[in-house]
Formats: structure tokens, C-alpha cells, sequence
């Protein structure tokens, strides 16, 4: 008994915030697969943000404003904090700088925020009347979140961008043993079980040590909220305790600002951090200051981060060009690039450039990758799906290739059905969900006291009714529906005359039969009345002497129609006339 | 059954604990400490006043407890480390409580004695901000009370037949056998350690019984009404709760509805005072004393109301031309309360929400820090000592004048009429604290503001939200006993609300009638819904029921085993029926002439039908069979032909319907 309609929303619901993911290519997603007619509101209960990230929010106020969507929006405090001031700041390099037209306002951002609902970690919210939606903890980003989407006691967890392991400034994903009928996790780094973090932050921190003492410029492309804060407060302890002296910049004027969201939303960070943010705030930076554009010519080294993070347009960009042809400097990409970035290009080793006005960039200076974006590599998922047991597992944003190899391990370990549909494509997913019915105390009572410990060769059974109304169930006792519903109850009785050859007196004929019976039926009660009759359980056996015969007696077994089994047995065990007595 | 221990008697400190479906709760634990009023204060610095005060003589001059009592202008007081009242801890094992609930930070107080002392092993749940401010709250009381090591503990006082000679109050005070020194730093960090945080509307699972949810109080960071339900019963816990706008988020009214009890307890203390009013009075004595040259002391806990106080007066100050007046602020955990202020953004007032959006700080006393008109030390030693400047404003604890730095200040300040003492703080009657600082000549002001609920709002609330029973201390079931014509300063409602006092046992008035159980899909595809009435359906069910962890399930009842092929030779017992499923009732009525008819049609040649007073007794005569037919019973009387017996049964079956 499923709810068709709130579990479709359901699930379209949750694809839609998978969507929302802006390509190069094409800048927004085609939200025409989710209606065709009909406005997106009366379509969908609900959007859910999971962070901050533009490919995860990048086309909301698109979404909401342009296409027209007026149903809440739910996303963390921080996300909802950040989210804007990321929506304007791609707005103003993809308008005011690249001079893009259809494109969505400030006051359309500002708009679309005021349908947003800030949810509390582990808070139920209520959507409607069927649908709940919980945020649970993803690491990943500040604020970032997974959700589960809970209709009756059929649910999914959809993780956004999750992390499974704390770092500098973030803990780690956690949910608990919700057992979602399907989990829904990114999947971007399938399978990179990424060595130990301590190590990667060695290579790191030793690679920039390296250029910077020989003269060199390290410029670490990143984007102003994330990562960025975890490098900065690894760098800031390295010079602290090397006691260098090299400039570290931070270009953008977002970057304070961003620091700041990071001291106000302390609690989201690790434990570490919270814990110490009294005597020292780990986001106030001595190192670490604003960079001016002028700087960048300056002789001798320094460290700059910049943003975007995959070099494809902004300072970022404008820094590479400058430094790309000496040998001394290096660029680190601390992150994950889209192919067509010049990111892109020059991890995959391309070394000449063909820039705007067919200029041609000759790239001398070192180029490293380091992952240090925060995604779940192959045991975090693997982990996530242990911690939540769900009984399907489907895969989004990642490489199909890797994906499969992932898909396989996920149905061998967890003996659970693994998916990965490509865009466009449906997946539908059968649930068995067992029915919630009201029963009645009495009838629950009644059952328990019978029997507290349950018997493996005997299965106790319980007799109820139950009553369907106005989509409520209920289960009562069978007396109970029938009082309800105003019915008396027919009594259907049987008598059967048993004759018995036995010459002796009535009464000693009762007690022979009552043995006898006693002697048979241990598991039953069986008792002898003073009124000279038999019960066995609610059977009752009277006995009379046969009118013409002297020698026959007549037992007369009389039971009701609920119990008919052991009444025809009673007959049928008289018929048989007996035991010889031993006495 | 649902029981209801009330382990205190003070209705803005409860604890309460409910037993509700086979699990225990204790319901907040407060920690009365309005008994340290009756303690001399504990100078920081030797004080040669406190020192020379005479020691309490009997009136028949006797003198044995002059070194336990001092006498202060006609006031006695124990001189000895001030002791607390705890919760009642006789009335039930307290160490089958399974989970404590923490309301808010000030009603967490007497946590370590009951997590460390009573074999408690649960746990406790509180949100992120009352633990927070909870353990500042803690750490300040166990270091103010710890860095005045006294020599002496008195205790000949407490004995009941001495008890009985000494003046009020001493010799009314309530179970002192019972009170009990602070506890240390290593009990709070054992007793905070056992706490769960939780977000408000977060719903969590007692033993798969019970689901408890956290709800905004209003009244502070991060303070809590809890719900308590199962299914089908609903325990509203109200307390401290405040429909003020201050910082804190808003009070959640709307998931208060439908509660079958509502336990309502942390009322404001000051029924009659509007708390905008008493911000103002504050505003303009701490003006007017600081422009004669006094100074002013605001005794005042380091976290609550203080911050609403910084914001008035961050408004305030400039216009008032008192930009210049410094404002000290002394807490042990003062810097640690100001910073924490900041960074509950979620647990805080829309407004200041908006705030942290920007990002800016939600306080403004973050300006008042920067711009250094506000200034905050661990203590009166050190840095302070050298920055200290008069006329100033010292926001310092503890609010009973008991223990802290506001004893030296008190001490300090006393006796100059230029100077101010403002008591906001409403907890402890302001003259008893003053007691053993008289005579006194500074000013003293009592402007309380207590943001809680006031009875105006209790009734406008229970009106609102309809529950069927509200529980609350006995207290709030009379006027004040100082006011006893104001009938308006008590709860009315209907029914009347049951009341509780300290070491008392109630019975919660409701039945439970329905629980939860869940039908397998492999039994909900077996049953056959039949339409009995239009738009009302049955389907007699016969499952195996399975009960683990509180919940309930019903499956198909097992395949029965088939029965082994070998030809041994049966006993008699073994065809012993077992495990059939019961027959359902049977109800309707049959027509006799439809009957006849049918048993005509099958093969039954000789059918007779005599009419009786209550109906129809069918013949059939050549099979000797007799058939009572009345309206609600059917009754088959036969030899002993089980074929016939089973057609006729059958046949009797189609015409009634199956329960």
C-alpha cells in the first residue's frame, strides 16, 4: 500500500536538487524533465540545497524565479548565508564581465532567498502532512548536509557532497542506522581510496616550502569558500612553526568575509577547532593577508591563493598568465577541474596554451595536483552505506566507468541493488513497505499475557479484525468490530449424540470418559463438574442413559462454531468408543 | 498507569520524573540554591566587618553555636561554605532514571549530584547552547565557591533538636540534613559528559517505546520544552518558556497542541513586573548614579539577560552622554560567555540571524568590546586592578551575594550613598541578600526582570493549545502568599490543574486504548477486505505476533509442517489439534425459508419447520436432526454423522459474515 502520489514528488524532488547542476556548456539544467505542463510548484513539494557549491545551487534563482517555483526551499544556517553571496558573485563575472544576457538579477537572488528555509542538523521538518525531511552532517563544506526524505515509513537519503573523514577544519560525515529504502551518494571519486591525509598534507606543505626557498611563487587556485579555509589554516601553522617569512596572500575581497562566516558558524567545524575558538579563533590568520593585484610582479616569493579554482576565468587566471613561463613557480590545483578549464588541460599535461586572440602560452612553471577536494573516496562511500544500511543504492555524479566498478563492490559486500542511470534516464524502484494499523490495547494485552515467551515449535497466533475506514486501520478484537459496528453476534452451536457401550453406572461412565480424555489430552483443560458433566476447554459432555437401551450411553458433546476444530476431534475421539478400563 | 515524582519544590528549579510506557524520565534538575542565602557571605579578601560579626547567643545564654551562627542586624547566619538543596533523592532509585531532559541551563544545575551520586546510568539529552553555557554557569559557581578555601563547616546547627531553637528563617528551612556542598570540576566534566546534544524538532527514539522532541522555549539559548509521546499519549513539558522577543529563537506554541498532560512549570518569579519596564528603570538609575559620580554593581549571572542588558545599554549610552563610563564585566567565564553569544546563530531571533547572514556579529556587545567600552576579566586580581577607573559598571556574580567578586564590590561600595547596587537577576529575594551586608548605605534598586511567562500568557497559551490535563507545582494553584487578593496571579483553567509539591507522587489522568503494530506485506496480501457497510471494510486476521524492542509486527502465521510419509503407526495424540487458527465470530441472521430452500436444493427430502416463541426449529426427520433457528444463534443438534453435521454447518455458514 504504497502512496503513489507523494512518493513520485517524493523522488523528483530529490533529483531536482541533484540537477541543479550548472556545466560550462550549458549553464543551467533542463528542468522541463521534471514538467513538461503545469508550474514547478503545483509539481514538486519541496527543494532541498545540500550545499553551498554553484554546481549544486548555481541555477536556484534560475529555478525559482526565471522558470517560477514559489514552494519552500530548505538549506542549512550556513548555506543559507553563503549561497547568496556566491549566486551575485557568479552573476557578476558572468554578466558584468563576460556580458552574458538572460541571466538572473541581484534582486532575483535576493528573491529566491526568501522562500529558503534554514533547517537545524537532526531537526524533523515538516514539509506537508505525509512528507519529513531530516539534515544530517556531511563534512564536505562548511554547512553541508545530507537529507533524508521520509514519507510514512518509506524513505531516502540523498548526501549531496559528503566526506568521511574530519580535516582541518570539518569533521566527518555521520548518519545514523536510518535504513533509507534508498540511498542516493555522489560517487566522484569512486575509486580513489586516497592515501592518508597526513601524507598528502606533507607532500603539500613540502612542495611549497620547496619553491618558495628557492625564490619561487606558489599560486594555489581555489574557490573562496571551502577548501581554501582548510589549506590557509594549514599553511598559517606551517610558518608559524618554521617561522618563515615568505608573504602568503589571499586574493578576493570575499576571502575575509568568508573567514568570518567560518568564525560565526564555528559549531559546523571539528571538534578541535570548536573546542579551542575561545582562547584562539582558528580563522583570525596573522600570515595570511589581502592580495592587491600589483603584488603580483613583485620579486621574490610568496604564496597566493586565488580564485576560481580551475583557472578558467577571474584572477586565477589572470596570476597563471603571469608566472606560467618561469620555471621557478608552481601552481598547485588543489581540487577536482571540469574538462575544457585550462585546469583541466594543464593536469593533463598540456603545456602550450592557446589563450584568447590566438596567443599561445607556453607553460614553464611546475604544475602538481593535489586532491585535496572533500569527497568521499571509495571506502567513505562504503562506510556511509554500512553506517545507514539501506536496502538500494543509487549513484550519481561521477564517471561511469568507475561507477560500475563501484556498483559491483556495493552488490557484493551489502547484497543490496545498486544503480547508476545516466541523465535523463528513470530508475524505478520497488518498496515493500509493512502497514502501520492502530490495534487495540485490549487486544495487544490479551495476546502478550497468553504468552510472554514465544514458543518456536508452538507459534502463538492472534485473531483480530480489521477495520478499514476512511484510509484509518485499525485491528480490534473480533467482539470489539462487531459491538462497533453495531452487529450482535449469531451463535452457531453444535450437538452431537455419541453413543458409548457401557453397561455400567452414569456416573461411572463420566469419570471413565473423563479419564480417558485427561489421559489424551494433556496440553487441554479438562475438568470433572460437580454437576456430574465434562469440559474440555469450553466444550462441554453430558451424559444419559439411551431411553430403550440400558447398556448404551449417550454423550452429548455441544461446542460453539470457534471451536470446531477440537469439537469434531472430541466426536470423532468418543466415537471410537473406551479403553478397556485396566481397574 | 503514568506516575509523576516531584523531587523539587521550587517551580522554576524542578525536577520531575515521569514514568511513561516502561521508561523513566527525569524531567530537568535544578538546583535550589536560594539556601545559601542563609550563609555568611565568602569574601575574596579577608574582611575585617565579616570577621568581627558576633557570635549567635541563645536566648537562655547559651553559647555552644556562637562559632557555627553569626548574628548580622538581627539577621542569623551559618558561617561556613554555603551548601545547596538538592532534588528529593529517597522517593524512587534514581538510578533507574534511563534519560534525563534538560530544559535550559539554569535548570541543569544539580546534574553532577544525580549523574555522579545516585548510580545513574543514562543518558542525558540537551542542546548544543544550555550545555554550553550550563558547564560556564558551573565552572564559574565551583571556582568562585573553591578559590575561598573556608576552614569551617558548621553542622551542630542542622541537628533537628537545635534546628528548632534558632530564629527564622534557619528554623523553618526544609530538609538541611539534606543540603550539600558544591561540587568539583572533575564531577561536572564526569556529569557533562554523559550529555547528547540535540536540535529543537529533533525527534528521538526512547527504546523504540517512547519519542521525545525538543522544542524553542523562548526564554534562552538554546532552552527547551520537551514533548513526550508515544503514538497515542502526548506529555507536553513546559518550562521556562517566554513569549518576549529577546534573543532567542521564538517559543514553538503550535506542536504543544493536542497533549493529553502538560506539565507546566518555570513561570516568571515576578508576576507583576513588565521586564521592558524594568530595562528602562535600570537604564536611567545606572545613569543617574554614574552622573552623580557613584558607581553601580549589577549582580547578575554571566550569561541571559546580561546580553540584552549590553544591547540596551550599547543603545542607550551614547545618548545618555555615558560614552565615557567604563563597563566591567567579571565572570571567570566572562570572555568565554561573550564569545559563545556569537556563534549560536541558529538558536538566536530572526533579527539577529539576519545578522550573521551579513556576516556580522548577532551581539553588538562585540563593538562595545572593540571600541572598549566594554571590558571583561577572569577576576578582580590582576589586569583588572591596574585598569580599574571610577565611576564605573561592574556586571559581576553571583546574584544571591553569597560568593563571587560581587562580595568585595559589595563590600567595597557599601558604604557610600553615591553608589548603586541594581538587583535584575529575579532568583533571590533582594533584602534577604542584602541581610548580611547591613547597614548598607549605597542605593539598591531592584528592577527584576524575568522574561518567563507570565499568567496573562499561561492562560492566553493553555487557550491556545488545549491540553487535556495540566500538571503544575502547587505554587502556581494559589495567589501569591504576599498578594493574596490578586486571584489573578494563579493558572485557571478547566479541569482545575492538578497540583504537585516536593516528595509527592501523582497519577496522570489518561488511558491509552491503541498502539502501534505493523501488518508484514507478505500477511497484508493474504487478508480479504470485505465492504460491511459502505466506506467500512473488515478483514479477520490471524498472524503470529512478534514484540521486540517495544515494537510490534505481525506475520503470516508459519506453513505447517507437512506431515512425514512414513507409515508409522499413529498414536491417539497425535491427531491432537494445535495451532489452528481460532474460528471467527459469526454474525447476521438466517431466513428460514431461503434456508429450507437451499437444504431442499441439497438433497434434503423431509425438511420440517416448526415455529417456536423466539423462531424456527427445522426437522429433518430421517436423519434425526434438529435445527434451532433463532435470531442471533443458530443451534445444530445430530447424531453423531460428522459428514452431515459439516454439510449442514457449511450450509449454515453462507448465510452469516465472518469476524
Amino acid at each position: 500500500m504504497v502512496l503513489p502520489a507523494a512518493l513520485t514528488a517524493l523522488l523528483t524532488l530529490v533529483l531536482s536538487a541533484a540537477l541543479l547542476q550548472f556545466c560550462l556548456k550549458r549553464r543551467f539544467p533542463d528542468f522541463s524533465y521534471i514538467t513538461q505542463n503545469g508550474r514547478l510548484t503545483d509539481f514538486l513539494d519541496c527543494v532541498i540545497i545540500s550545499h553551498f557549491h554553484l554546481d549544486h545551487c548555481g541555477a536556484l534563482p534560475y529555478f525559482s524565479e526565471m522558470v517560477g517555483y514559489d514552494g519552500p526551499i530548505y538549506m542549512t544556517h550556513p548555506t543559507k548565508a553563503i549561497c547568496p553571496i556566491l549566486l551575485e558573485d557568479y552573476r557578476k563575472i558572468t554578466v558584468d564581465k563576460k556580458g552574458e544576457t538572460n541571466f538572473f538579477t541581484s534582486q532575483m537572488i535576493k528573491d529566491c532567498m526568501k522562500k529558503v528555509v534554514a533547517v537545524h542538523l537532526h531537526q524533523t521538518v515538516q514539509v506537508d502532512e505525509e512528507l519529513e525531511i531530516k539534515a544530517y552532517y556531511a563534512g564536505h563544506v562548511l554547512g553541508a548536509a545530507m537529507f533524508q526524505i521520509k514519507v510514512g515509513c518509506e524513505s531516502v537519503v540523498y548526501t549531496g557532497d559528503y566526506n568521511m573523514t574530519p580535516d582541518r577544519h570539518l569533521g566527518a560525515a555521520w548518519i545514523d542506522k536510518c535504513r533509507p529504502d534508498l540511498l542516493i551518494s555522489e560517487s566522484t571519486y569512486a575509486t580513489t581510496i586516497r592515501d592518508s591525509k597526513r601524507c598528502r598534507e606533507r607532500d603539500f606543505l613540502k612542495k611549497v616550502h620547496e619553491t618558495v626557498e628557492r625564490g619561487g611563487k606558489v599560486l594555489i587556485p581555489v574557490f573562496a569558500l571551502g577548501r581554501a579555509q582548510e589549506l590557509c589554516i594549514l599553511l598559517e601553522t606551517f610558518w608559524e612553526r618554521m617561522n618563515l617569512k615568505a608573504p602568503i596572500y589571499f586574493s578576493t575581497g570575499l576571502t575575509e568575509k568568508a573567514n568570518h562566516y567560518y568564525k560565526l558558524f564555528i559549531t559546523w567545524t571539528n571538534q578541535k577547532i570548536r573546542k579551542t575558538f575561545v582562547q584562539r579563533n582558528m580563522f583570525e590568520f596573522k600570515h595570511i593577508k589581502a592580495f592587491d593585484r600589483a603584488f603580483a610582479d613583485n620579486p621574490g616569493p610568496m604564496v597566493v591563493f586565488a580564485t576560481p579554482g580551475m583557472l578558467h576565468a577571474g584572477q586565477s587566471l589572470q596570476i597563471f598568465r603571469k608566472w606560467a613561463g618561469n620555471e621557478k613557480n608552481m601552481v598547485i590545483m588543489p581540487g577536482y577541474c571540469v574538462q575544457g578549464t585550462v585546469g583541466h588541460k594543464i593536469l593533463s599535461g598540456q603545456r602550450k596554451l592557446e589563450m584568447e586572440g590566438r596567443q599561445i602560452l607556453e607553460v614553464k612553471m611546475q604544475v602538481e595536483y593535489m586532491s585535496f577536494s572533500a569527497h568521499a573516496d571509495a571506502k567513505g562511500i562504503m562506510q556511509l552505506i554500512r553506517q545507514a544500511e539501506p536496502r538500494n543504492v543509487l549513484l550519481v555524479h561521477g564517471e561511469a566507468k568507475k561507477m560500475e566498478f563501484l556498483k559491483q563492490k556495493i552488490e557484493q559486500e551489502f547484497h543490496v541493488s545498486c544503480y547508476m542511470p545516466a541523465n535523463g534516464e528513470t530508475t524505478t524502484i520497488f518498496t515493500n513497505p509493512s502497514i502501520p494499523v492502530d490495534i487495540s490495547l485490549g487486544l495487544l494485552k490479551r495476546e502478550t499475557a497468553i504468552g510472554l515467551l514465544p514458543d518456536v515449535k508452538k507459534p502463538k497466533l492472534m485473531h483480530g479484525t480489521l477495520i478499514m475506514k476512511d484510509n484509518s486501520f485499525r485491528l480490534v478484537s473480533p467482539e470489539q468490530a462487531l459491538k462497533e459496528l453495531g452487529l450482535a453476534e449469531h451463535q452457531l452451536r453444535f450437538t452431537c449424540r455419541v453413543h458409548i457401550q457401557d453397561p455400567r453406572k452414569e456416573h461411572e461412565t463420566v469419570l471413565r470418559v473423563y479419564n480417558h480424555l485427561k489421559g489424551v489430552l494433556k496440553d487441554y483443560s479438562v475438568q470433572h463438574l460437580p454437576d456430574g458433566s465434562i469440559t474440555v476447554e469450553s466444550i462441554l459432555i453430558q451424559a444419559t442413559a439411551h431411553s430403550e437401551d440400558q447398556g448404551t450411553k449417550v454423550l452429548l458433546v455441544s461446542w460453539t462454531y470457534q471451536d470446531e476444530e477440537l469439537g469434531s476431534y472430541l466426536t470423532s475421539l468418543l466415537k471410537k468408543g473406551l479403553p478397556q478400563s485396566t481397574s | 498507569m503514568k506516575l509523576c515524582y516531584c523531587l523539587s519544590g521550587h517551580p522554576t528549579l524542578p525536577c520531575n520524573v515521569l514514568k511513561f510506557k516502561s521508561t523513566t524520565i527525569m524531567l530537568d534538575c535544578g538546583l535550589d540554591m536560594t539556601s545559601t542565602l542563609n550563609f555568611l557571605p565568602l569574601p575574596l579578601v579577608q574582611s575585617p566587618r565579616l570577621s568581627k560579626l558576633p557570635g549567635w547567643v541563645l536566648k537562655d545564654g547559651s553559647t555552644f553555636l556562637d562559632k557555627e551562627l553569626k548574628e548580622c542586624s538581627g539577621h542569623v547566619f551559618v558561617d561556613s561554605v554555603p551548601e545547596f538543596c538538592l532534588p528529593e533523592t529517597e522517593l524512587l532509585d534514581l538510578s533507574t532514571v534511563d534519560v534525563i531532559l534538560i530544559s535550559n541551563y539554569h535548570c541543569m544545575m544539580a546534574l553532577p549530584y544525580i549523574t555522579e551520586y545516585t548510580g545513574f546510568t543514562g543518558t542525558v539529552y540537551a542542546t548544543e547552547p544550555t550545555v554550553q553555557i550550563g558547564r560556564l554557569l558551573m565552572e564559574e559557581l565551583v571556582n568562585s565557591i573553591e578559590r575561598v578555601p573556608k576552614a569551617q563547616s558548621a553542622s551542630m546547627w542542622k541537628n533537628k533538636e537545635v534546628q528548632r531553637l534558632l530564629p527564622a528563617p534557619l528554623k523553618d528551612a526544609v530538609e538541611v540534613s539534606m543540603w550539600r556542598k558544591c561540587y568539583t570540576m572533575p564531577e561536572v566534566n564526569a556529569a557533562l559528559s554523559k550529555i547528547q546534544l540535540v536540535g529543537y524538532s529533533q525527534k528521538i527514539e526512547l527504546f523504540g517505546a517512547v519519542q521525545v522532541t525538543p522544542l524553542s522555549s523562548g526564554y534562552a539559548l538554546g532552552s527547551s520544552n520537551w514533548i513526550i509521546q508515544s503514538h497515542y499519549e502526548k506529555v507536553s513539558y513546559v518550562s521556562g518558556s517566554s513569549l518576549l522577543t529577546t534573543h532567542p529563537q521564538p517559543m514553538d506554541q503550535a506542536s504543544l497542541k493536542n497533549s493529553d498532560v502538560l506539565i507546566l512549570t518555570g513561570l516568571t518569579q515576578i508576576p507583576t513586573a513588565n521586564p521592558d519596564g524594568m530595562v528602562g528603570e535600570f537604564c536611567s538609575n545606572l545613569a543617574m548614579t554614574v552622573r552623580n559620580g557613584g558607581n553601580v554593581l549589577v549582580p547578575c549571572y554571566p550569561s541571559g539577560v546580561i546580553y540584552d542588558l549590553l544591547e540596551c545599554l550599547y543603545q542607550y549610552i551614547d545618548s545618555a552622554g555615558l560614552s565615557n563610563v567604563p563597563f566591567y564585566f567579571i565572570s571567570p567565564v566572562a570572555n568565554s560567555s561573550l564569545e559563545f553569544s556569537q556563534i549560536f546563530a541558529e538558536w538566536l531571533c530572526h533579527n539577529k540571524q539576519t545578522k550573521v547572514y551579513l556576516p556580522e556579529p548577532p551581539f553588538p556587545h562585540a563593538e562595545l568590546i572593540q571600541t572598549n567600552k566594554l571590558k571583561h576579566y577572569p577576576s578582580i586580581h590582576g589586569d583588572f586592578s591596574n585598569d580599574f577607573k571610577q565611576p564605573c559598571v561592574v556586571f559581576t556574580g553571583h546574584p544571591s551575594l553569597r560568593f563571587g567578586d560581587v562580595v568585595h564590590f559589595m563590600e567595597l561600595w557599601g558604604k557610600s550613598s553615591l553608589n548603586t547596587v541594581i538587583f535584575t537577576e529575579p532568583d533571590f529575594s533582594y533584602l534577604d541578600a542584602l541581610a548580611p551586608y547591613q547597614p548598607l548605605a549605597m542605593k539598591c534598586v531592584y528592577c527584576p526582570i524575568d522574561t518567563r511567562l507570565n499568567f496573562i500568557q499561561v492562560s492566553k497559551l493553555l487557550k491556545e493549545v488545549q491540553p487535556l490535563h495540566v500538571v503544575c507545582p502547587e505554587q502556581y494553584t494559589q495567589p501569591p502568599p504576599t498578594q493574596s487578593h490578586r486571584t489573578d496571579l494563579m493558572i485557571d483553567c478547566q479541569p482545575p490543574p492538578m497540583s504537585y509539591r516536593r516528595a509527592e507522587v501523582l497519577t496522570l489522568p489518561y488511558k491509552r486504548r491503541y498502539e502501534k503494530i505493523e501488518i508484514m506485506p507478505e500477511l497484508a496480501d493474504s487478508l480479504v477486505p470485505l465492504e460491511i457497510k459502505p466506506g467500512i471494510s473488515l478483514a479477520t486476521v490471524s498472524a503470529v505476533l512478534h514484540t521486540k524492542d517495544n515494537k510490534h509486527v505481525l506475520q503470516l502465521p508459519p506453513k505447517p509442517p507437512q506431515p512425514p510419509a512414513s507409515k508409522k503407526r499413529k498414536r491417539v495424540s497425535d491427531d491432537v489439534p494445535e495451532c489452528k487458527p481460532l474460528k471467527p465470530l459469526l454474525s447476521g441472521s438466517i431466513p428460514v425459508d431461503q434456508f429450507v430452500q437451499t437444504l431442499e436444493k441439497h438433497g434434503f427430502s423431509d425438511v420440517k419447520v416448526e415455529d417456536t416463541a423466539k423462531g424456527h426449529i427445522v426437522l429433518l426427520q430421517e436423519a434425526e436432526t434438529l435445527i434451532q433457528i433463532e435470531e442471533d444463534s443458530t443451534h445444530i443438534i445430530c447424531d453423531n454423522d460428522e459428514p452431515l453435521r459439516v454439510k449442514l454447518r457449511d450450509l449454515v455458514l453462507k448465510f452469516l459474515q465472518k469476524f
